[in-house]
């Protein structure tokens, strides 16, 4: 295989030397296969760099155990397929790559992501996509606390957050743009979302929740759905079940809310010029 | 309701000398002054006056005095004029008072109490006009030792050497924001930093692409609300500095208010017109100290290793304990800023209140650190109301490798400290985005004066260091015995680590 | 120089650090070995700075099981003399040997030392066996500021360090142990880089408790403990921490549930939102235990004979996961950690901030059934 690998790494970390990473990946049909037992998180990234680099453009990688800022700091729209649990900061701020994984993630999804998308089959910790200014996520189960905090947006970037089950407090606090959606599929029949301050701070962007919620922040008010609402929502989700084979019609045929900032300028009156 | 307030200021304006050229109307951004016609007059509020001077600057017949109002609240050195004024003001408004720049308040200087050296008979002094004086400074993670191999007659460097930056003077222009100050500002910060050669900091609301050329003078921050942090700016910068806090407010985060967000910072920042950029108060990714360390490593890893890392706090009680875990989290550099550091916008309570004086902190990091042994790991700046190239040479003599000013550098560019930045109406062109007023702050001129600052500090480093018989500022850093204190308790001096003068 | 001195050598209000958190149990009480915790752990490698490592095993010593085992370590001989007096005055010592150990990364080991003992018949009056043991430690740990008592419960054992918790293990042979609970802690400490105490878990009796993050309110936390006659002589959020449920459990019989509302109580406005009952039951704790309300981010797993809690702060501002596989609970701060020893769970989830996650040998008590359907 391994002819394909021609790049050379200075900074390994890996005692056993990059002769012995590059024995750790298969090469077939242009897709790399990584086993990523054992490996270092640096050992892994710089390994996937240099696949990419040489012209890779799909990595499956195994056995992968809490390494931390995968698909970080590659370029060229690369697809990356994690199998085990990735570490925290998935997709840091990510360009133009997809990630795939194949279980649970941990906290930091998409941190400060600028492009791309991230597509996990189970659940995420806390701090989904914080600062996300482009791209998506998506998740099939629940995610934590303080998804979406502060996501911008800015005429066609606009960031993308789905959450298949449900979210936990602070959900899009001082959001400045971009779409979340709660879906709510993981809660029992009739059960409510139980987030806490959903919205605080809030002053642009759209938050979509599908079920009973409760406990928005002041700054925060539900509306019904409008028609461009229905085209927008119907399309994420058709995207949403398009990965995890759920049922767009049952899905979308609950209720809805829409949040959206009171203000634009929550905080004005706190402050005295 | 009628307010109580009677106004800060009057303008007092001498007939004679007025010419009603009118410039101080259009000059003044306040809308303090107004011609009359039918009086043939210019006519003064006195209400809106905030004692920038522009209008006694550009008079041409200096016609124009600016006085505390003379109608004072009766003497009372508990209830101050300001105590009273501001409790008048929360009763009309009911909100958090903002104010602008750095800490006015007497006795947290501790520069002032700190004297130098000076080398006779035991040491020669030296002259700085004829002999080389060495000011370069290299910013980064230095190595606890070097090893080398010897490859057929040449020793080759073996230890891998962390990234570093290099400033021609220990000094840097401190992070302003975009949005906070105007284009021009940013513009002129670049060119003089790139001509001089030493680097300046974006602030936290992004880099516009048109300074990009200037990249490899650039520091890009990456603060808690993440405004412009994309893989470009990651990618043009020559160092990340990740702010944590800032000495103005610690505690909390950034804040330009709606007024100062118009469409070229919509833009950077990604958020709507109009609408308030609070940056969060923490970083939502940073709640313990291995947090910190996870966030250093993201942005090595997205900057594939090959620029230093700064982490930038405000000075508070424990900043010991938090540099050395800084230093342990992998950062590269410290920059520290004390109670007396400027901002835009800040709760005047937090700017007043909350911090210590950075020499005290300055000095407890730098001794703490060498105490465990890791000072090499990171390079310290030290920020917060630097005001002169005696500051300099103090805060080095503590510890610090290198100095951040941002008050001094608008100061050079026009500002008058007259604390209203957060209006957006600054009528030096400084800190506003209006691009009318911006207009008035030429980026050529100011990068002149920019530079101008910065030779004339080195150039009375250089004295100073001359005088203490020293010609290369690494005898200096850290050098401790070149400092003594005058009027400074023991506990004082035993924190700063300097003897009394006279010992 | 004593070790509470060395503790926190530059007089900081009080150690600041982070970490990394594992716990593993078999709610059946079958014993197992160091394997899987310490890879757990070890694979967390990154929170820590391998400035500290540490251990807590319960069931750990069977053939001694009504003994109090007491791990101490010493600064020197000296220390050593004056302790065994003081120990031999009190308690009847049915073994007492060095720690074994084995080469290892670690830095600079003290003397260690563990003694199997009961009370001495006759001298205790009015008092548990319990807590005339813990006045005798807390007695050792201030006496000559050169010996610290590190672990003092019955059939469990602490081991800690400085070093990666991995190197830790390594030190302590901990292969050669088998327990049905382990909790583990890899530690990023900022101000107390040398000394071997403050490493976790910290114990007090058979409690331990390994903790991340760090606890704003710590000043006031301590001074109310200190009121019943807790000395905070290690000055960490943990020493805080373990005493606060020392007191509100086993002195004050507070069930694990209540104790958890106590120091992550809900807010006010959720209070006020509760049926009648339940409110006056949840503002009566807080005007009650107001003082050991744990303000800032933080995560623990706390263990005692027979009882494994994780617990977040309330508004969870530091991770933990917890799963289950046939007859095991993992408490995790990393999920990866818990999929790697046990691939394939039955059920892997990131409880609440402020709930509990409790894993209990046998069933429960009947009053902590009634205080439970209160307060759920």
């Amino acid at each position: 295989m391994n002819e394909k690998i021609k790049v050379h790494q200075e900074d390994v970390t890996s005692n056993l030397g990059w002769q012995h990473l590059k024995e750790q990946v298969t090469v077939k049909d242009g897709v790399a296969r990584v086993d990523a037992g054992g490996m270092h998180y640096r050992d892994l990234n710089a390994l996937t760099k240099a696949l990419n680099e040489d012209g890779i453009r799909k990595v499956e990688i195994i056995n992968v155990h809490g390494q931390r800022y995968l698909g970080t700091g590659l370029h060229g729209g690369i697809e990356i397929d994690v199998y085990g649990t990735p570490g925290n900061d998935l997709g840091a701020f990510m360009h133009q790559t997809t990630v795939n994984v194949y279980g649970n993630a941990q906290d930091g999804c998409g941190n400060t992501m600028d492009d791309g998308r991230i597509i996990v089959h189970g659940h995420t910790g806390d701090i989904v996509g914080y600062s996300m200014r482009g791209g998506s996520i998506f998740i099939r189960d629940d995610a934590g606390y303080r998804v979406g905090i502060h996501m911008k947006e800015y005429q066609e970037k606009r960031p993308v957050i789905v959450v298949g089950g449900t979210a936990q407090d602070f959900l899009g606090e001082y959001m400045a743009g971009g779409v979340l959606v709660v879906l709510g599929l993981t809660l029992e029949n009739g059960a409510k979302h139980t987030a806490r301050f959903v919205g605080t701070g809030m002053h642009s962007g759209k938050i979509y929740v599908r079920g009973k919620i409760d406990n928005l922040s002041k700054d925060v008010e539900a509306l019904e759905l409008s028609e461009d609402d229905r085209k927008l929502l119907g399309s994420l989700v058709k995207e949403f079940c398009g990965y995890f084979g759920f049922e767009a019609d049952r899905i979308m045929e609950h209720e809805f809310s829409k949040l959206v900032p009171v203000s634009k300028r929550p905080y004005e009156k706190l402050y005295v010029r | 309701m009628k307010t109580y307030l009677e106004p800060e200021y009057t303008v007092e304006r001498d007939d004679d000398r007025c010419i009603r050229c009118k410039v101080c109307v259009n000059q003044c951004t306040f809308d303090t002054h107004y011609y009359d016609q039918e009086d043939d007059k210019v006519y003064s509020k006195n209400e809106n006056c905030v004692n920038c001077h522009r209008c006694v600057a550009f008079c041409p017949t200096q016609a124009i005095t600016i006085r505390r109002n003379p109608n004072a609240y009766t003497t009372n050195d508990n209830w101050t004029q300001e105590a009273i004024r501001d409790i008048k003001r929360q009763a009309e408004v009911g909100g958090v008072l903002l104010t602008g720049m750095g800490c006015d308040k007497p006795n947290y200087s501790y520069w002032d109490r700190l004297l130098l050296n000076a080398s006779q008979v035991t040491n020669p002094s030296i002259d700085p006009l004829r002999e080389p004086m060495e000011l370069r400074t290299f910013l980064g993670s230095k190595a606890d030792r070097l090893e080398f191999e010897l490859e057929s007659r040449d020793m080759v460097l073996t230890t891998k050497l962390a990234p570093q930056v290099c400033v021609e003077a220990p000094i840097l222009f401190s992070a302003l924001s975009y949005g906070a100050i105007s284009f021009n500002v940013h513009e002129a910060l670049a060119r003089a930093s790139t001509e001089f050669g030493t680097l300046f900091n974006t602030g936290e609301g992004g880099l516009d692409s048109r300074l990009y050329g200037y990249g490899s003078h650039t520091i890009v921050q990456v603060a808690s609300g993440r405004f412009g942090v994309h893989p470009d700016y990651l990618d043009v910068g020559a160092a990340v500095e990740i702010k944590i806090g800032q000495g103005a407010k610690p505690g909390i985060g950034g804040h330009l208010p709606g007024e100062k967000v118009g469409p070229e910072v919509s833009r950077t920042r990604m958020i709507p017109i109009g609408t308030d950029a609070l940056s969060p108060a923490p970083q939502h990714d940073i709640y313990s100290i291995e947090d910190l360390r996870q966030l250093i490593y993201a942005l090595k890893e997205a900057t594939d290793y090959t620029k230093p890392v700064s982490v930038k706090i405000a000075a508070v009680h424990n900043s010991a304990a938090i540099a050395s875990g800084i230093a342990r989290a992998g950062a590269d550099i410290i920059a520290i800023d004390g109670v007396k550091g400027g901002t835009g916008a800040a709760p005047k309570v937090s700017r007043d209140n909350v911090g210590i004086p950075i020499e005290l902190a300055l000095a407890s990091v730098d001794q703490r650190l060498r105490e465990e042994g890791i000072r090499n790991r990171v390079s310290i700046i030290a920020a917060g109301g630097i005001r002169s190239s005696a500051d300099v040479v103090k805060a080095i003599a503590l510890g610090a490798d290198a100095v951040y000013i941002a008050t001094a550098a608008v100061v050079a560019m026009g500002c008058t400290v007259c604390q209203r930045c957060y209006t957006g109406k600054c009528p030096w062109g400084i800190a506003t985005t209006d691009p009318w007023i911006s207009k008035r702050l030429n980026p050529d001129i100011a990068t002149r004066r920019l530079v101008n600052l910065l030779q004339a500090w080195s150039a009375e480093i250089k004295e100073m260091m001359g005088g203490m018989g020293v010609n290369a500022i690494e005898s200096l850093r850290g050098n401790r015995l070149h400092l003594r204190g005058v009027g400074l308790t023991d506990t004082e001096l035993k924190i700063l680590g300097v003897k009394m003068a006279g010992e | 120089m004593s070790w509470i001195k060395l503790n926190n050598s530059y007089n900081d209000d009080k150690v600041i650090e982070g970490c990394s958190l594992f716990g593993m149990m078999n709610l059946k009480g079958e014993r197992f070995s160091s394997k899987d915790p310490v890879r757990a752990i070890a694979n967390m490698h990154d929170r820590g700075n391998g400035l500290g490592g540490g251990f807590a095993v319960y069931g750990l010593y069977p053939d001694y099981r009504e003994d109090y085992a007491l791990h101490i370590m010493y600064m020197d001989e000296d220390a050593k003399k004056d302790t065994d007096c003081l120990l031999q005055d009190n308690f009847s010592i049915q073994i007492d040997e060095e720690i074994p150990t084995k080469e290892a990364n670690v830095k600079d080991p003290p003397l260690m030392w563990r003694y199997f003992v009961q009370p001495k018949k006759g001298l205790i009056q009015n008092q548990s066996d319990d807590d005339f043991v813990m006045e005798k430690v807390m007695k050792i740990n201030t006496k000559t500021g050169r010996a610290y008592v590190f672990s003092s419960g019955k059939d469990m054992g602490v081991f800690k360090g400085v070093g990666f918790p991995e190197d830790i293990a390594e030190h302590f042979c901990l292969e050669e142990y088998n327990g049905y609970l382990w909790t583990c802690h890899g530690r990023f400490p900022t101000n107390t880089p040398g000394w071997w105490g403050g490493a976790h878990p910290f114990n007090i009796l058979d409690w331990t408790v390994v903790h991340n993050g760090e606890i704003s309110s710590y000043g006031i936390n301590r001074r109310y403990l200190e009121m019943f006659g807790y000395k905070c002589t290690m000055q960490t959020d943990t020493e805080v921490l373990a005493y606060a449920f020392d007191l509100l459990i086993r002195r004050h019989h507070l069930p694990i549930e209540v104790a958890a509302r106590v120091v992550a109580p809900p807010f006010w406005d959720e209070i006020d939102r509760e049926p009648q009952e339940k409110r006056i039951f949840l503002t009566a704790l807080r005007q009650t235990y107001g003082s050991l309300l744990m303000n800032g981010p933080f995560s623990i797993i706390l263990a005692h004979q027979g009882e494994m809690i994780g617990l977040t702060d309330r508004i969870k501002l530091r991770p933990l996961t917890a799963g289950v596989k046939g007859d095991f609970l993992y408490l995790s701060s990393e999920e990866a950690s818990i999929n790697l020893v046990s691939p394939n769970p039955d059920r892997t989830w990131n409880p609440k901030g402020g709930e509990p996650v409790v894993g209990r040998l046998g069933g429960m008590g009947l009053k902590e059934l009634i205080v439970r359907g209160v307060i759920q």
